[in-house]
């Protein structure tokens, strides 16, 4: 059966130039980058050496570049650390309503520990208003968050507009750019932003390794406490392969970004009008042009996002959904539902995103593949039942 | 490790009974879309017996697999028989469903149980509730 992957949003496949960067790490170059002998040498110099290409896509110095484990670390640093760093200045911080969990709920951790937080909405496209970040500001505002792309929608932020307004306002700014960093072009110096949170997972790298870039001179709690690695800002033996995969990944991310870029918003729009117009009742969800390149997200009505996924799985397509029958807690997307789509239609979630491996002939796959799936659920379902004989009534 | 057994791959994949009954005897409608999944049984009756069930599901695969297993269990069965349908034995003989989607299987039962209470306030018998399971939050 033919098989193809469409959920690179999740993760991406790791290249093979990455995987060869790391595995002398693996092996014969097992040395502790802290020791003082030839194996820590060795260890040592490639550590600095990804940090220099880390920082090179995105624009900054090394010494800013902090390891993490993923995102998820990055965010979870960045906001609690961030803002016990400042909270003799105050005790408000600003997200948006859309942040991924690692944002939000380390926010909500924020507020059992004294915090106040402000979520500014979004708009029908996932948008937010630098206006209402303006509007959500005040004397006591520490830290702002708002994320560069959602991967859900693929909606992109103004970030530099935004970052421009909470500088003024004296506040730290941070930005989880996990799925912007390494697939668009991210520069923290033209953003004007003073942290940002990427993860190697999601630009052909490995998995259990990220990155926080912290402009020199802002202050930052750690969190894990030890040694003295990554200058005391984050304790741990160095994950020196999962290190220098990262820094693989970044190079050719930043050597590619163009094409990359080129190719998948070819497959994205083709697939988004092929779809469009091959189905009745679906929907785009996300900003219509500012939007990231692979990532092609709908809402189909009448039927689930679960049962669209169980079908394309049988034709070997990988998607994904933010509806409530795919979360463990049974709740819609907090990303769909922050955009005002109604809780019935979020559950006809689904989120094709294109990786630089995907073909042309991988979306005519999909446009081939969905159709009758969604035929077959909808002759199942008493809402799209219900939906005709209204239509009928209403004639 | 595929999260669904085989059985319910099955159901879900092979759905039995999908339908509505225009002249349905009695009709069950239970869940909504907000929540996640919501069901519609029809059921004919004859001699006390469920002489044919169809059902229309909007949901996850779970909640498919289920509705087609409950049609299946419950069809040819007394009324008394097809009440004796527990969310239990709908998990069991689906051979098990994911700990969050019990709920699904709740669903089953309560549309069927719905749909035979239907039948007999038209009939204008007394009902005797018996609830298939737990009310979901409906």
């Amino acid at each position: 059966m033919r098989k193809v992957y469409l959920d690179n949003a999740a993760t991406t496949p790791i290249l093979p130039e990455v995987l060869q960067a790391m595995l002398p790490y693996l092996r014969d170059a097992y040395g502790n980058p802290q020791s003082l002998h030839s194996w820590g040498d060795e260890a040592r110099e490639a550590i600095e050496d990804a940090r220099g290409k880390v920082a090179a896509l995105v624009g900054s110095q090394p010494e800013e570049i902090i390891f993490t484990s993923s995102g998820t670390e990055s965010n979870n640093l960045a906001i609690k650390g961030l803002a016990m760093a400042q909270q003799s200045k105050g005790k408000h911080i600003v997200v948006s309503a859309i942040e991924h969990f690692s944002v939000l709920h380390s926010a909500r951790t924020l507020e059992k520990w004294g915090f106040e937080m402000t979520q500014v909405p979004v708009d029908k496209h996932g948008l937010v208003d630098p206006k209402e970040v303006a509007r959500s500001l005040r004397k006591d505002t520490v830290l702002v968050s708002i994320m560069h792309a959602n991967s859900e929608v693929g909606t992109i932020q103004p970030i530099k507009e935004i970052a421009g307004l909470v500088k003024e306002a004296g506040a730290i700014f941070h930005s989880d750019a996990v799925a912007a960093a390494g697939t668009m072009p991210v520069d923290v110096r033209e953003l004007g932003v003073d942290a940002l949170s990427l993860a190697g997972n999601q630009f052909y790298g490995p998995k259990g390794v990220g990155a926080l870039w912290l402009k020199r001179g802002v202050r930052i709690i750690p969190f894990l406490d030890g040694g003295v690695q990554e200058e005391g800002r984050r304790a741990g033996t160095e994950n020196v392969p999962g290190v220098v995969g990262l820094g693989k990944a970044a190079e050719l991310a930043q050597a590619e970004m163009k094409s990359r870029m080129d190719h998948l918003s070819t497959l994205r729009d083709r697939l988004v009008e092929g779809l469009l117009s091959r189905i009745e009742h679906v929907v785009l969800t996300g900003h219509p042009t500012k939007r990231l390149p692979g990532n092609a997200s709908f809402c189909v009505e009448f039927i689930a996002g679960e049962a669209m996924l169980m079908l394309l799985s049988q034709r070997g397509i990988a998607a994904s959904s933010g509806s409530a029958c795919t979360s463990r807690a049974l709740k819609a997307s907090h990303v769909l539902t922050a955009m005002g789509i109604p809780a019935e239609i979020a559950q006809g979630s689904l989120l094709f995103s294109f990786g630089r491996e995907n073909t042309e002939e991988d979306g005519d796959y999909v446009l081939e593949a969905l159709p009758p799936i969604v035929d077959k659920l909808r002759q199942m379902s008493p809402l799209y039942a219900k939906f005709l004989k209204g239509r009928k009534g209403g004639k | 490790m595929p999260i669904y057994s085989e059985k319910v791959m099955d159901h879900f994949m092979n759905p039995r009974n999908v339908g509505e009954i225009e002249d349905a005897d009695g009709i069950g409608e239970v869940g909504n879309p907000v929540c996640g999944d919501m069901m519609t049984f029809y059921i004919k009756v004859k001699d006390n017996h469920l002489n044919d069930i169809k059902f229309k599901t909007f949901g996850c695969g779970a909640a498919i697999a289920v509705s087609s297993i409950v049609s299946e269990m419950a069809k040819g069965k007394t009324l008394e028989e097809a009440r004796k349908i527990t969310p239990a034995l709908v998990a069991e003989e689906l051979e098990g469903l994911p700990k969050n989607k019990y709920h699904c299987s709740n669903l089953g039962a309560q549309a069927l149980n719905k749909a035979i209470d239907d039948y007999l306030e038209k009939q204008g018998k007394e009902v005797k509730k018996k609830k298939g399971g737990k009310d979901e939050k409906e």
